[in-house]
């Protein structure tokens, strides 16, 4: 609108696109001290050399990307070769984020479209109820999924009583208590953009597909999903990020053996033994993947927009 | 009882609640193989949820459809032979016109090289070829209609059903529109069922029309006999403009009827089956079938003033206050000048009723 009102070119419109320039001034602010600010000091942490006690010393170094990606033995001074560790880590992290991707949609898709589809008095009611459990800190929440999970907790007992296992199933310390850690954690963040989209969907166009001899399934693959689509992206994305970063499910749920990238970070910047620089070159690489990563989707799907016309 | 087979739809006692509210009570019809059909009726009447019940979007409470012999009100909509052109369009926003009108074919098991084929041949048929590799956000109104158009005729449906296509065009685009439909169902030999509100709609493009209120058919016929002998109140004001009189039946003999005026005027006008001597009931006339002289015809004729007269292009309007009675609207077309006369406001005249004009309504 305000570009609009300034093409027109006339006195009154220049000191509107002037106002506009300083109106836009708060947002710049939270842009620079939040997410401009924070991720230029961790690019330059990721370069310095770090202090044993925690904190840096102000000396350019690689060893933090080095330590990331090399192995040089125990006294750094064999001939490098390449560290799986961490790449295991960062691969492991990817995932267990696209599994709890995956199981968010699967149950975050039908959850939405139920309420999208309910009289429009009652969804509000709905949507707040979807929310409800997101107002327990997320640490509480964790937890008592681990109580829940464990093997002398309700699940196993509950199975066991209807006589469908005759031993517990050990889900927790395993990648699947994780992945359903995760997926609870992230769940509002699917059902939200989801239920937004198929809100908006024009339910006549289902009729019409149907009317056009498509089943209930055709209708949803080829009419349903494509008009949606926006909102499962940007669904999948709230899920997907936030999960890759994850430590608490993976700390509480996953055990020592499920390590992933989120808490190798957070172990750098604990108490004395941490490293930042190291850190700081995790955190780096992890922007980075995601940032990959959100790039290929967009690019696959703009391909996709394009061989459907 | 088995269904006719060269019957398109027979719609046997069909009933729908919803809840304690009863949008369709027992309609009974049948709708010829290659027929134009209209349901016609103000909104609320139930037409669009009787289309619906065909068409499979909404569930029989009671009774039977009938599809060319078969009962199709079990099945859902997917499997019913029967296309719809909605009235909204709900064109697929992110396929392509042509990939549109091939959806139905390759829904029907086509290959998508032959549903494309055939699509293109549809868009043809409907003047579109040269916008086939748009969306439809790129196309005008009337365009898309065309394309709902094509797109439900692609598959060759048994039935057409069209839910007030045309109520989101403007007067010249529907004009043109109502003579394409017309002409499209003659030469696709498809059956028809519109939908409307407007009544000049339906008696331009219709074979037969049902008129409809309150859930119930009022009347079933051609635009002729709905327009020329309405059954009752409801028709008789809803097709066209009429003027009604209130009289009191004093003799019914052979079709025709002797009544009065509340002052004592005597009429003979044309009766309807059911109306006995001694009712009070509405006469309707036609304003067309009017015409004013300054002295009287006939003893029937009315007394009344000129009131104001409207000029309307092809005909004048003239308001005339009756004497006895309400205010009348005399149409005189302006090829008729020469036969009959217009009075200046304020003229004491008489009014006539042509021969058989008048005609006695139910209620």
């Amino acid at each position: 609108m305000a570009a609009g009102a300034a093409s027109g070119g006339s006195a009154r419109a220049d000191t509107y696109k002037d106002a506009r320039g300083w109106l836009l001034l708060p947002s710049w602010a939270v842009l620079g001290i939040f997410v401009l600010g924070p991720v230029c000091m961790m690019l330059i942490y990721s370069f310095l050399t770090k202090e044993f006690r925690g904190g840096v010393i102000w000396e350019f170094s690689l060893a933090a990307y080095d330590q990331f990606f090399f192995d040089r033995g125990l006294f750094g001074d064999e001939p490098p070769s390449i560290e799986w560790t961490y790449i295991t880590i960062f691969w492991r992290s990817i995932w267990q984020a696209g599994a709890a991707t995956l199981l968010s949609l699967l149950i975050g898709f039908p959850t939405a479209y139920f309420i999208a589809t309910r009289p429009e008095n009652v969804r509000p009611v709905w949507v707040f109820l979807i929310t409800i459990p997101y107002w327990v800190n997320l640490l509480i929440r964790t937890v008592s999924m681990k109580f829940l999970l464990r093997d002398q907790g309700p699940l196993n007992d509950f199975l066991i009583g209807t006589g469908l296992i005759d031993s517990p199933i050990h889900i927790v310390n395993t990648n699947f208590a994780v992945q359903l850690g995760l997926f609870y954690s992230y769940l509002p963040f699917m059902v939200l953009p989801v239920y937004a989209a198929v809100e908006r969907y024009n339910f006549s166009l289902s009729e019409a597909a149907a009317d056009l001899y498509a089943s209930k399934w055709t209708t949803l693959r080829r009419i349903v999903l494509p008009a949606v689509k926006p909102g499962v992206v940007a669904g999948c994305i709230l899920v997907f990020v936030p999960s890759m970063g994850s430590f608490l499910a993976p700390d509480l749920l996953g055990g020592a053996k499920n390590f992933m990238i989120g808490s190798l970070i957070e172990e750098q910047f604990k108490g004395n033994a941490g490293n930042w620089p190291f850190g700081a070159a995790a955190s780096m690489i992890l922007l980075t993947m995601v940032l990959i990563i959100l790039m290929f989707s967009a690019r696959q799907q703009a391909k996709a927009d394009k061989t459907e016309g | 009882m088995p269904g006719n087979k060269t019957d398109a739809i027979d719609v046997r006692n069909a009933v729908k609640r919803y809840g304690d509210f009863t949008a369709l009570k027992r309609i009974s019809l049948t709708i010829k193989d290659n027929e134009f059909f209209t349901l016609l009726g103000p909104s609320g009447c139930g037409k669009t949820t009787l289309l619906r019940m065909i068409a499979g979007f909404e569930d029989v409470t009671e009774g039977e459809i009938l599809l060319y012999g078969d009962e199709i009100e079990s099945l859902p909509p997917h499997q019913r032979p029967v296309n719809t052109v909605f009235q909204n369009y709900a064109l697929f926003p992110h396929l392509t016109i042509l990939d549109n009108v091939a959806f139905g074919l390759e829904m029907r098991g086509k290959s998508k090289a032959a549903a494309r084929k055939r699509a293109g041949e549809m868009l043809e048929l409907v003047q579109l070829s040269q916008f086939a590799a748009r969306k439809p956000s790129q196309l005008s109104g009337g365009q898309q209609q065309r394309v709902a158009l094509a797109r439900a005729l692609a598959p060759q449906p048994k039935v057409l059903l069209l839910d007030e296509p045309l109520s989101a065009l403007d007067l010249k685009l529907r004009k043109a529109m109502q003579l394409e439909l017309k002409h499209l169902q003659r030469e696709t030999g498809i059956t028809f069922i519109f939908v409307t509100h407007d009544q000049e709609e339906a008696l331009t493009m219709s074979d037969r029309i049902a008129v409809m209120s309150a859930g119930e058919m009022q009347q079933l016929g051609t635009p002729t006999e709905i327009y020329e002998q309405p059954r009752n109140m409801f028709v008789a004001d809803f097709i066209g403009e009429t003027n009604l009189l209130e009289v009191s039946v004093d003799q019914v003999m052979n079709g025709r009827a002797l009544c009065h005026l509340g002052g004592g005027h005597a009429l003979t006008c044309n009766s309807v089956e059911g109306i006995g001597e001694g009712a009070k009931v509405h006469m309707s006339v036609r304003p067309e079938r009017l015409f004013m002289s300054d002295v009287p015809v006939e003893t029937e004729s009315l007394k009344g003033r000129v009131a104001e007269n409207i000029f309307v292009g092809t005909d004048i309007s003239t308001l005339v206050d009756l004497a006895e009675g309400p205010q009348f609207i005399v149409r005189t077309s302006n090829s008729d000048r020469g036969n009959k006369r217009i009075f200046e406001p304020g003229s004491e005249i008489f009014v006539n009723m042509e021969l058989g004009a008048g005609r006695l309504l139910m209620d």
